[in-house]
């Protein structure tokens, strides 16, 4: 056995009392010393902080004074510190993968309570980590190029903010947006919480300045079909559907929209409250100023007949022979800025939405409010004059639930306020709020929350129970024909019955109906809710498991404005501090096919979660991309033939692994273990 | 053969009559066998559980141990009243949840000759078995009188959708699988915001102003809605509904005219069976009137008081015309909301 040559150093954290309020770390880093000795074990020491620098530094002294050819850490998960103490190891000569670290925090101490039994497995798992590491090789990280333009995915404001930090340091962005125009949800509302500044004149200037930017090429009205490669170098196709405009041509002066004899429902700019032309621009202040062709609702391409836009377009430019084009880009990093989609409402059925005219969502409210909107910014009824006497505002629709989603939607507390501020600005009508908490935790936020209140909005706690146009007699008489809230006001203490005109739906935040699909285009992880998950929630917060790809803005979960401008921000930063580095270090952790051992019978082929299998039908055999594996390790065990093996994970290194955590008993002793 | 134990209680042997006799004439063509538990006895109804909870459990659990020593390769028992069926469903998970509660039960069958183990038993609700277990498809072939547009509300009380243990129904508040049925008679559900909604139960004896004002409210709600009856799946609610109905009209100087039948009656009509086999022509409000104009005739009987002529409450109030600003697109006709 390979481990009589090596000489191996033992470190165990106390991390404060973290570790040593659970463990007995004295004795665990006594028993190490002695009784692994005979496992090559040289050293063991203890410290009350492995991380700090005078910890560090213990290891390196040991590694040049006592010629320790290994090195096992014992405190929290690699997660936390592996690069710290490999860092170490580097520093002192000796290869950064020969140490191996030992997780007894997270795994031992915050997980157990009974002390004896912790530092039972404390020990079980340092013997584990010392029988491993003598199996460990020395290994170099793999270098791969950057290339240095970047793919940002959706063109709200969390994208145009990515993309413009990206260009303006002068780096090529693809910008793919798949509406008409780029903008997102922004591009809908009025106003902006709390300091009321209108959306369109803040975020108008970003589209133009990414519309205009020689560094950002756009692609609206498309959609990535297709992505393949591995940081630095993907290969992605985007799938450019027709306009049926000729965009060199067109001036977009908007005569073909205004020609276009037929009106549809617009379900996605004005949210269901307003009309669009089949031939048409979203907004006036679209960018690109290319309008579209709606396709299925054509007239020309039901029938073919009509053409009112060809024979009115100055420039010729409408062209209906048209077809959706692949384009294929070469990038080095990607952007996911997917945004949300808005709770259905009409799923809660006893808020009465879609069957009672007067109930109306927050984005048919937005719209409604915008001044450029079906109802040039006035409030009013489902009939399209009547201006409502009361309004009433529910919070937490969809959200805080656990029969719809659990999470809150943090956006729609702030956007309830606007909402009463906008309605007061706009009518004389008395508001309510129905809220369950109000979660005002932004700059500003709560002073906004104050203002509301002095202006006269009365908020009520409670979750609404129903929305009803039936009333009860004798008391509710009167009310013939308005809205009925039913809600139990808990600081009251009682049932009530409100009264109103209008109410409006604050619907919470969802992911995308296709998130999943798109995770799985990306290779991504995303959360049983559909949101995108983080590396790391805190600490790596626009990043995604799959190196290369971040994310931004609403993918990630409900946000606010600032909250995905920053993101936006953050992913451009990472993202740029590659691309000037032109290579990056991946780690060696990567599985590898034995071509002699491999039968050719693809059972690994589907199984890998990051396409990083390659068969080559040729020759019969698969091949693991070492640039695009993440060293996850499900192939494999799924090989029949046992001729993929992993780098840092190797049979010799599980096996000897699990003979060192066998040989530990439940009462700490070292017990003798025989080999099946 | 769809074999189930049966709990009739108390009110199929007397006010809903009709729905025993409906249900024994559509039992054949749907397949469904019903072995009735042996000497059962009263659920409680409301007011027990209000009084002294432990005891209402083990009169209870005394059904729930004879359907257990009664299984019949069927562990199932199905009720057709809304309050027999919760009675049964809410002890039979209380005990289950709560093994303290299981063994002091158990002490009073015991005295009894009986045991009850929990989990043993499932307990349904009959609209229940016949949506889920017999289905639409099958009663779909079997209608040989399609209803012919006759405008329900579809009314299934408080008791059925909540608290729903299994999570059968789509929606607790607005559950829609009733309007799927009655549909596939042939008939036409029109809107009924209160379908899940309190009848008053025995509010009538206790409070009659309050009682009233609950019967009015879903009578009211229906013939806004345009429907020409309510059908319900609850002898409580039709009784009220129908016993009460005169009364509430006095009281609220109305003349309201909303008959309300069972569910098992109209698959009956659309079936072919004739009305009277049905129980059609017992309720106080007569759907003679209502069934006349689908072409089905109804014989005259005493029981029922002269239909009133006329208007009915108030005149009803417009639907908001859809001039203004466009409504949502809703959900498919057989109101499945989207995910």
């Amino acid at each position: 056995m390979s481990s009589a040559q090596e000489r191996i150093g033992v470190y165990v954290c106390h991390c404060g009392s973290n570790i040593a309020a659970t463990v007995d770390v004295e004795a665990v880093s006594e028993w190490a010393g002695e009784e692994l000795a005979d496992r090559g074990v040289v050293i063991a020491r203890n410290d009350k902080f492995m991380c700090s620098s005078s910890g560090q530094e213990v290891v390196e002294k040991d590694i040049a004074e006592l010629g320790l050819t290994r090195v096992v850490v014992a405190a929290c998960s690699p997660h936390m510190h592996e690069k710290t103490f490999r860092g170490a190891c580097a520093r002192a000569g000796l290869n950064p993968y020969l140490c191996e670290l030992v997780s007894i925090r997270e795994q031992v101490s915050w997980v157990h309570t009974d002390r004896e039994a912790a530092t039972a497995k404390a020990k079980a798992v340092i013997a584990g980590g010392v029988l491993r590491v003598a199996e460990q090789v020395p290994l170099e990280p793999l270098r791969v190029p950057i290339h240095p333009a970047t793919l940002v995915v959706g063109g709200g404001i969390a994208g145009i903010s990515a993309a413009l930090e990206i260009a303006d340091a002068g780096f090529a962005v693809h910008l793919v947006e798949r509406q008409p125009s780029i903008g997102g949800h922004m591009a809908q509302f009025d106003k902006t919480f709390p300091t009321l500044d209108c959306a369109a004149c803040i975020l108008t200037p970003r589209m133009v300045e990414a519309g205009m930017h020689k560094n950002i090429t756009l692609h609206t009205w498309s959609e990535v079909t297709d992505v393949k490669g591995y940081v630095g170098n993907f290969t992605v196709t985007i799938k450019e559907r027709a306009r049926y405009i000729n965009a060199e041509l067109c001036t977009g002066c908007g005569i073909c929209q205004e020609k276009c004899p037929i009106r549809v429902q617009d379900n996605v700019f004005e949210a269901g409250l307003g009309f669009r032309k089949v031939a048409y621009l979203p907004f006036p202040q679209a960018v690109p100023k290319y309008p579209v062709i709606d396709g299925p609702n054509c007239t020309y391409f039901e029938k073919g007949t009509c053409k009112a836009c060809e024979k009115f377009c100055p420039t010729d430019a409408i062209d209906f022979t048209q077809v959706d084009k692949d384009v294929v880009v070469e990038v080095g990093n990607i952007v996911l800025a997917t945004g949300f989609e808005l709770f259905d409402a009409r799923r809660i059925e006893q808020y009465g939405y879609g069957r009672l005219p007067n109930v109306f969502t927050s984005l048919e409210f937005e719209r409604m409010s915008n001044a450029a909107g079906p109802t040039n910014g006035r409030i009013v009824l489902r009939d399209g004059v009547t201006e409502p006497k009361t309004v009433g505002i529910v919070h937490c629709v969809g959200s805080r639930d656990r029969n719809y989603n659990a999470y809150c939607s943090a956006i729609c507390c702030m956007q309830s306020l606007k909402f009463a501020h906008l309605v007061g600005e706009h009518t004389d009508a008395t508001i309510y709020n129905f809220y369950i908490d109000i979660r005002a935790g932004g700059k500003a936020y709560d002073e906004f929350y104050q203002r509301v209140l002095e202006e006269g909005t009365i908020f009520v706690r409670g979750r609404v129970a129903e929305v009803t146009d039936t009333l009860r007699l004798p008391a509710e008489a009167a009310d013939e024909g308005r809205l009925m809230i039913q809600v139990e006001d808990t600081l009251a203490g009682k049932q009530r019955r409100i009264p109103v005109d209008m109410v409006v739906l604050s619907a919470g935040l969802e992911p995308p109906a296709d998130a999943k699909e798109t995770a799985r285009l990306f290779g991504i992880s995303c959360s049983s809710d559909g949101w995108v998950i983080e590396r790391h929630p805190k600490l790596d917060p626009v990043a995604t498991m799959t190196d290369g790809v971040f994310a931004a803005g609403c993918a990630l979960g409900p946000r606010d404005i600032p909250a995905s401008v920053s993101n936006g921000a953050a992913a451009a930063a990472r993202i740029l501090g590659r691309i000037q580095q032109k290579e990056m270090a991946l780690e060696p952790v990567r599985a590898s096919v034995d071509e002699a051992r491999c039968s050719g019978c693809r059972i690994c082929n589907d199984l890998c979660p990051y396409n990083a299998i390659i068969f080559h039908a040729d020759r019969m055999v698969t091949e693991v991309n070492p640039a695009l594996c993440q060293g996850c390790g499900t192939c494999i065990p799924a090989c029949p033939a046992g001729a993929i093996s992993g780098t840092g994970f190797s049979d010799a290194q599980i096996l000897s692994q699990i003979e060192g955590l066998l040989m530990v008993s439940a009462s700490g002793q070292l017990r003798e273990v025989v080999p099946a | 053969m769809t074999r189930f134990l049966y709990y009739p209680g108390c009110s199929m042997d007397a006010s809903a009559r009709a729905y025993a006799d409906s249900l024994e004439a559509i039992g054949g063509p749907l397949g469904l066998e019903l072995d009735e538990i042996e000497d059962w006895n009263c659920c409680g109804a409301t007011e027990y559980q209000g009084i002294s909870p432990t005891r209402a459990y083990a009169l209870v659990s005394r059904n729930l141990a004879l359907a257990e020593k009664q299984k019949n390769g069927s562990r199932t028992v199905v009720a057709p009243c809304s309050a027999c069926y919760l009675n049964l469903a809410k002890t039979e998970h209380y005990l289950r949840e709560d093994k303290g509660l299981a063994a002091k039960i158990n002490t009073a069958l015991e005295a009894g000759g009986l045991h009850y183990t929990p989990g043993s038993i499932e307990v349904r609700h009959l609209l229940d078995v016949v949506f889920f277990d017999i289905g639409i498809e099958t009663i779909h072939g079997l209608v040989t009188r399609p209803l012919g547009g006759l405008k329900v509300a579809p009314y299934l009380g408080c008791l059925v959708t909540r608290p729903d243990y299994d999570h059968r129904w789509r929606s607790n508040e607005h559950p829609r699988e009733f309007d799927r049925l009655l549909r596939t008679l042939g008939a036409e559900v029109v809107d009924f915001p209160l379908r899940t909604d309190c009848c008053g139960g025995h509010m009538t004896q206790i409070s009659p102003a309050t009682g009233f004002e609950l019967i009015r409210r879903l009578i009211h709600a229906a013939d806004q809605a345009g429907a020409e009856m309510l059908v319900t799946l609850c002898p409580m609610c039709q009784m009220n509904i129908d016993a009460y109905q005169a009364e509430m009209n006095r009281y609220f100087k109305t003349s309201y005219h909303m008959p309300i039948l069972f569910f098992t009656q109209l698959i009956g009509l659309a079936f072919g069976f004739p009305p009277e086999k049905l129980g059609i022509g017992t309720e106080i409000v007569s759907a003679r009137q209502a069934l006349a104009k689908i072409g089905i005739a109804v014989p005259v009987t005493e029981a029922q008081e002269p239909v009133g002529a006329g208007a009915a409450g108030p005149p009803r109030r417009p639907r908001a015309k859809r001039t203004g600003l466009p409504m949502p697109a809703m959900p498919g006709e057989d109101g499945e909301a989207p995910r």
